[in-house]
């Protein structure tokens, strides 16, 4: 029942009085309002924003969330009012449903963060009134058809095992996705415009011999046209079975459309093979070449525009037949008229209604041939009405399906706009991940120099500014990381650490090598501490000398040579990591320098090589390492 | 004849003047005859104390049924179009029009077409806080449909096709057709003492007066607000 109804039932109990002195029986026993209460204000806090309202108009729709008791668990004992966490905007609307009984649909909001307060408060988006609801309805069809876009390019994503079968499928319904198939899309491209231009060229008349009359090229060289023929249409008919091999419902590939244009562009071929040299039936067999010119229409295979044409004529099916019948009951009506207005004068071509057909078609859209013209007064006087209500015929429903054809058309720019957009996107969603995780590393390093250097302030104090938020994160990071313990032969038992985020140089190595599983047995920070760094990396010396990052001079060094190997990315402030480092702009999307993306583990972003100078203290240690990250531009090659 | 005459002229004269704007391509005016809006009528009701003073509600049940009227009707007065309405959502199985129609008669005491909230307010202080005389009397006045001060059997078969109309189709069993004819008679011949075809108001509040179930019943709704 609509809100203000509700108030109106204690109006309606009153009024059945009316009806206590007819009735002959006794009535029922009215229910009794237990808790009556006096009617009181409730404040509802939305972010801030209060909102006050009768607790009765609240009540009247119990299935809702402010409705029911429900709302008691955001109510607050301090300060006495309800405190809902969301938009205060669309709220708005949300208590005015409750005050007026109409939900209204306010057109600056966003469809999906309106449907989203509904659910939270429990009212149906049906429910919306009549003045919104086509809007409302609009909006949100043009969400889901542009949500389901975005998932259809998801899907065009390999599946990890696809049999043969459906790698062709993908192969020939998608170009883009190997070389193979944009080979064989330039093939059958190709010769179906052979055989178009062949079918032409047929039946231009080349070269006459003198006592003879033009001959059609077709006749003349009739052995290389028949050749020509042959190889395209047996390249028509391999792709057609392979098609037919690959397509996941052959019945519903049978009836497709495209399919039948193949049948139909490849049949007159071999029916001309089967019916050969009999003169009753050549005629209609010349006839049945005219099939082929359906080949044409394979292009639309390897042309969006026209597929895009095709669509937008059948879905103006009905405009289009609007238009074709009123065409055709106009011309009757003229066609009638002027053969009757022409009847009288002699010599006329207007010799029956059919014949006068021609001339309406002809005048109605304004082509005007000439062939036939009215000779009498009447007939002019009824011709030019045609000619002017043809112009007007025609004109209306045309802009209909122009404007259908542009929208279908836009839709599909958005579309490869939204795919372009969508790399962008995700790479720069990739540099957020790798900020996040080599700040874990860097606060991690921090951690552990403070615990086992003893540390000065400064540390102390960067590790203090990382985020409450951060500091979980990484907190968590750890426990995976000491949950991993290593189950690899090649940790040694003096250090058993787990999974341990490998150091830079170590990892180099290990994608050089392609042998990824390999985890390092030294924890750079224990070796870096103790001072036997040097054995560190002349361990690593010996086991490989990397090309460019063994035992380099300075910190800054190893550095930069490393730096070189990686792919650049755009600067990263050490401890930021949030959102805030998708607004940065790339210059060039950050890819992974190795294949290996089986190693489960973050990189770390410490040069070993700082353990050169082991009589160094723990300053140079740290500083080199925040040098890293402010003076390079080097990511931090990483994956988690 | 003459006003049959006078009828032609003035249509004739639309036709011309149609036509004329026609071919010299005017471009459709708004007719200016538009009727009164409704809503240009705002009617505020007279104040709390006075509505206090001449109904028996509190204070406080006078503003809350106010803020219900003024919410559904924010003009101040109910036509009898948006009455039916309102009557009618009551009963979705039937046609609740024509009682609704009675009702609003019965409501709007100053017959002026439309109910104002001191109309509705009165109405209701009677219904639900009166004597049981003074119900009597409102369901008197409800029936009696031209307020002559007798109703007929005619009236009374209006009322109770009224009443039987809000049932609608769908029961069980089945209305048949001479069911508010017959229980028009049952009414008369209780009520009707000289039976002289037409119940008076001595006569209906003495009969329902010595009737127990129409006492209790008249009891029914006195908690409703």
């Amino acid at each position: 029942m609509a809100a203000g109804v509700a108030a109106w039932l204690p109006f309606a109990r009153a009024a059945a009085i009316g009806w206590m002195p007819v009735a002959n029986c006794p009535m029922p026993v009215a229910p009794r309002d237990h808790g009556k209460r006096q009617d009181e204000l409730i404040i509802l806090n939305v972010s801030g924003r209060r909102f006050q309202t009768w607790r009765t108009t609240l009540d009247r729709y119990p299935d809702t969330l402010l409705g029911s008791s429900e709302k008691e668990f955001f109510y607050n004992e301090e300060t006495k009012e309800y405190f809902f966490d969301r938009d205060p905007d669309a709220f708005r609307s949300i208590l005015n449903f409750y005050r007026t009984g109409k939900l209204h649909y306010p057109r600056h909001e966003c469809i999906s963060a309106y449907d989203e307060e509904l659910a939270f408060f429990g009212i149906i988006p049906e429910i919306i009134g009549d003045c919104c609801y086509e809007e409302y309805k609009d909006r949100k069809r043009e969400n889901a058809e542009r949500l389901m876009d975005d998932q259809e390019e998801n899907k065009d994503n390999k599946l990890p095992n696809m049999n043969f079968r459906e790698t062709m499928w993908r192969a020939f319904e998608n170009p883009h996705t190997s070389t193979m198939a944009l080979v064989f899309y330039y093939v059958t491209g190709f010769f179906i415009a052979i055989s178009v231009i062949t079918n032409v060229v047929e039946t231009v008349p080349c070269g006459s011999t003198p006592n003879q009359k033009d001959v059609p090229c077709g006749e003349r060289y009739t052995v290389a046209f028949f050749c020509m023929d042959t190889a395209c249409v047996m390249i028509f008919t391999v792709e057609y079975l392979m098609r037919l091999f690959a397509a996941p419902s052959r019945y519903r590939f049978m009836r497709s459309v495209m399919s039948i244009i193949d049948v139909v562009a490849i049949l007159p071929y071999y029916i001309g093979l089967v019916m050969t040299n009999n003169e009753d039936v050549s005629g209609a067999f010349v006839t049945l070449r005219v099939f082929r010119v359906f080949r044409i229409f394979k292009f639309s295979r390897h042309s969006q525009g026209l597929r895009i044409l095709g669509y937008t004529l059948k879905s103006c099916a009905s405009e289009l037949g609007f238009l074709l019948f009123s065409l055709t009951m106009a011309i009757i009506i003229f066609a009638t008229v002027m053969f009757y207005a022409e009847k009288g004068s002699s010599s006329s071509k207007f010799t029956s209604i059919p014949a006068s057909f021609w001339y309406t078609i002809v005048t109605m859209t304004t082509l005007g041939y000439g062939d036939m013209v009215p000779k009498t007064i009447a007939g002019k006087i009824f011709g030019s009405i045609c000619s002017l209500s043809g112009v007007l015929v025609i004109a209306l429903p045309v802009p209909v399906i122009v404007s259908n054809f542009s929208r279908i058309y836009h839709q599909n720019q958005r579309a490869d706009k939204r795919r372009a957009q969508k790399k962008a996107r995700l790479a720069r969603i990739r540099v957020v991940k790798t900020g996040m995780s080599s700040a874990f590393l860097h606060n991690k390093r921090n951690g552990l120099f403070n615990e086992l250097l003893e540390l000065p302030v400064m540390e102390q104090h960067l590790s203090k500014t990382a985020s409450l938020l951060e500091s979980q994160h990484h907190h968590l990071l750890h426990c995976l990381e000491k949950t991993t313990v290593s189950l690899l032969p090649t940790s040694t038992i003096s250090n058993m650490t787990a999974h341990e985020f490998v150091d830079e140089q170590l990892y180099e190595q290990n994608c050089r090598e392609g042998a990824v599983q390999s985890y390092p047995s030294c924890s750079p920070s224990l070796s870096s501490q103790e001072g036997p760094t040097g054995t560190c990396c002349t361990h690593q010396a010996r086991k490989n000398p990397l090309p460019d990052a063994s035992v380099p001079p300075t910190c800054q060094g190893a550095l930069q040579e490393l730096s070189a190997v990686h792919i650049q990315c755009s600067d990263q402030p050490a401890l930021s990591t949030s959102r805030s480092s998708l607004n940065m702009k790339l210059d060039d999307t950050s890819r992974l320098n190795c294949k290996s993306g089986l190693i489960t583990t973050a990189i770390i972003s410490i040069p070993t090589p700082p353990a050169v100078s082991p009589e160094g203290d723990s300053q140079p240690l740290t500083s080199p390492s925040m040098q890293t990250i402010a003076s390079s531009n080097a990511v931090k090659v990483s994956t988690l | 004849m003459s006003s049959c005459r006078k009828r032609c002229k003035r249509e004739i004269l639309k036709l011309a003047q149609y036509l004329f704007r026609l071919l010299m391509g005017t471009l459709s005016t708004d007719s200016v005859e538009d009727e009164l809006e409704l809503s240009a009528v705002r009617h505020r009701p007279e104040g709390l104390e006075q509505l206090e003073a001449q109904t028996r509600f509190t204070r406080k049940e006078l503003q809350v049924l106010y803020r219900g009227f003024k919410n559904e009707c924010p003009s101040g007065v109910v036509n009898e179009d948006t009455f039916k309405d309102i009557y009618s959502q009551f009963f979705p199985q039937g046609d609740a029009s024509t009682y609704a129609h009675f009702l609003f008669n019965a409501f709007d005491t100053d017959h002026n077409g439309s109910v104002s909230f001191e109309d509705f307010v009165m109405g209701l202080s009677i219904l639900l806080r009166g004597s049981v005389q003074e119900k009597l009397n409102w369901a008197f006045n409800l029936y009696d449909i031209n307020k002559d001060g007798y109703i007929t059997k005619e009236e009374m078969l209006d009322i109770m096709k009224a009443i039987y109309d809000m049932m609608g189709k769908c029961t069980y069993p089945i209305l048949k057709e001479e069911a508010p004819r017959q229980h028009v008679e049952i009414f008369f011949q209780k009520m009707d003492k000289n039976k002289d075809g037409v119940v008076t108001i001595d006569e209906f509040i003495d009969c329902c007066q010595n009737d127990e179930n129409i006492m209790r019943s008249m009891q029914l709704f006195e908690n409703v607000i």
